[in-house]
């Protein structure tokens, strides 16, 4: 017999914490991967609808910028919130990566060297579950970005903190960029589109009553994010938004 | 009908294969497929070569001992059958048929076709049962059971372990066996005290020698008994909850 290697000869000799251990298995990692997977498709939407409000106008989407600052109001210290959800997002990011980093090279290992010499028909995997390694490559690559490009502004000469206006403007009239961001979403939008239905299965929410339902919602849901993403930079480049 | 067969030989495992060319004339339309490799090994015997060596046993598709990648479809390209069950009538004359073992990290090759399904037996020994204490045979239907429920059992142990799951999910994963094999005993009355225990173990020794699931859903085309990976869901949660749920308190909802 050929092992790949786990648990038998590689059990520590001390107790760990349960969620270590859980996490040592495979099926937990497609858990973390589901529920952080959830978070991060929570904060896609929220970050798409947030966004539309560039439609408003200057004011409206800066107030809004100002307003998620702001969190909390008079309760906490300004960006003291924010700063706890982008620090649970990050760990939500970094653990969704690290689990599919993980499972690849297992599957990788488990795959084994010698592969099948007649073409591959594959009948029901389709283009979005069997890429999803590169789409998230691709995706992780366009945040390091997307971030430096527009919330620390290292990568726009034109970036001025706190004028999302005038920030998402100067960056999308830039032609690569703008090629960029669309490209980077559509594979966004493959990654989703597998992610969202695949989630499910993940968690074991599987019932005939509404299974059906789970390709919907993931065909819906990405269409309505990778739309309203699209149209940011093909605005900025039509000059809707100048 | 003529045909050319591109075949994986292998002496024996860890071995280098290779792939060798065979002209296999005058076969019958009737032939199973099977029947096709025997007719073809009976002239490589007369010729004095060594016959290409294949698993089978019942021949009539419910043993689970064959199964080969047929022009890369596992158990051929018809759906919900095994090797034995498919035809030489799906085939036409004059094609060039491509006959490979399954492959995968957990499943070597011993020879030729023949592949080592042993780890199946290892996820099984692991949970896989249910214990009994011995004494007269029950009564039958003395536990009820929802009709539904057990229908979903019986659909789930139709399994008959080929591994042609594995074969076909590109991370070689054992999902659909390992909740299939699962899933026959977790939904009925009988196999609940063993319920999270066995689920835990059979997924742990599930992981030492097969991928892990990206929900492709291959394995459930590939299947000769159309096993549905709505078991895998099943196998997921309960996994869960084998590692949460507090087992003395097993009966609280």
């Amino acid at each position: 017999m050929t092992t790949i290697g786990r648990r038998n000869d590689t059990k520590p000799a001390r107790k760990l914490p349960w969620i270590v251990e859980f996490y040592r298995s495979d099926v937990a990692k497609k858990w973390t991967m589901a529920v952080s997977g959830i978070i991060l498709l929570g904060y896609i939407a929220a970050h798409m609808v947030g966004n539309l409000k560039v439609y408003l106008g200057p004011e409206s989407i800066n107030e809004y910028g100002h307003a998620l600052r702001d969190l909390g109001g008079h309760l906490v210290p300004e960006e003291h919130l924010l700063w706890i959800m982008r620090i649970g997002l990050a760990f939500a990011f970094a653990i969704h990566v690290h689990a599919a980093y993980a499972l690849t090279r297992r599957n990788l290992a488990a795959r084994g060297k010698v592969r099948y010499d007649a073409p591959r028909e594959y009948l029901v995997a389709n283009y979005a579950s069997r890429t999803m390694r590169y789409s998230g490559i691709i995706v992780l690559l366009f945040i390091v970005f997307h971030v430096s490009d527009l919330t620390i502004g290292t990568a726009n000469p034109e970036h001025v903190s706190g004028d999302i206006y005038s920030n998402m403007v100067a960056s999308f009239e830039r032609v690569p960029v703008a090629v960029a961001y669309i490209v980077a979403n559509i594979a966004l939008g493959f990654h989703i589109f597998h992610g969202v239905w695949s989630l499910f299965q993940s968690i074991g929410a599987n019932n005939e009553t509404y299974n059906k339902w789970r390709r919907y919602l993931a065909w819906g849901f990405t269409a309505v994010i990778i739309g309203g993403n699209l149209s940011f930079p093909i605005a900025v480049q039509l000059g809707v938004i100048s | 009908m003529d045909l050319t067969l591109k075949v994986w030989r292998q002496d024996g495992p860890g071995k280098p294969g290779e792939f060798k060319e065979y002209e296999a004339k005058g076969i019958s339309s009737e032939a199973s497929f099977l029947e096709m490799l025997d007719t073809v090994n009976e002239r490589l015997v007369e010729a004095g070569d060594v016959p290409i060596e294949f698993d089978h046993d019942c021949r009539e598709g419910i043993c689970g001992m064959c199964g080969v990648m047929i022009n890369g479809h596992p158990h051929g390209d018809q759906k919900g059958t095994a090797t034995c069950q498919l035809h030489m009538r799906k085939f036409n004359d004059g094609d060039r048929i491509v006959i490979e073992p399954w492959r995968a990290t957990g499943l070597p090759v011993v020879r030729d076709l023949i592949v080592d399904r042993s780890p199946l037996d290892r996820i099984i020994e692991a949970g896989g049962y249910i214990s009994v204490n011995t004494g007269g045979a029950p009564d039958a239907n003395l536990i009820p059971i929802p009709k539904p429920a057990a229908e979903a059992s019986m659909d789930a142990a139709a399994c008959i372990g080929c591994a042609a799951c594995i074969a076909a999910c590109p991370n070689s994963a054992g999902q659909l066996f390992t909740s299939a094999k699962l899933a026959h005993l977790n939904l009925l009355p009988q196999g609940q005290p063993e319920r999270y225990k066995r689920t835990a173990a059979m997924v742990e020794k599930m992981e030492e020698f097969f991928g892990s699931c990206t929900n492709h859903g291959e394995c459930e085309e590939a299947c000769p008994k159309s096993i549905s990976i709505d078991n895998i869901a099943l196998m997921n949660r309960d996994y869960m909850m084998a590692k949460l749920k507090d087992r003395r308190k097993f009966g609280q909802r």
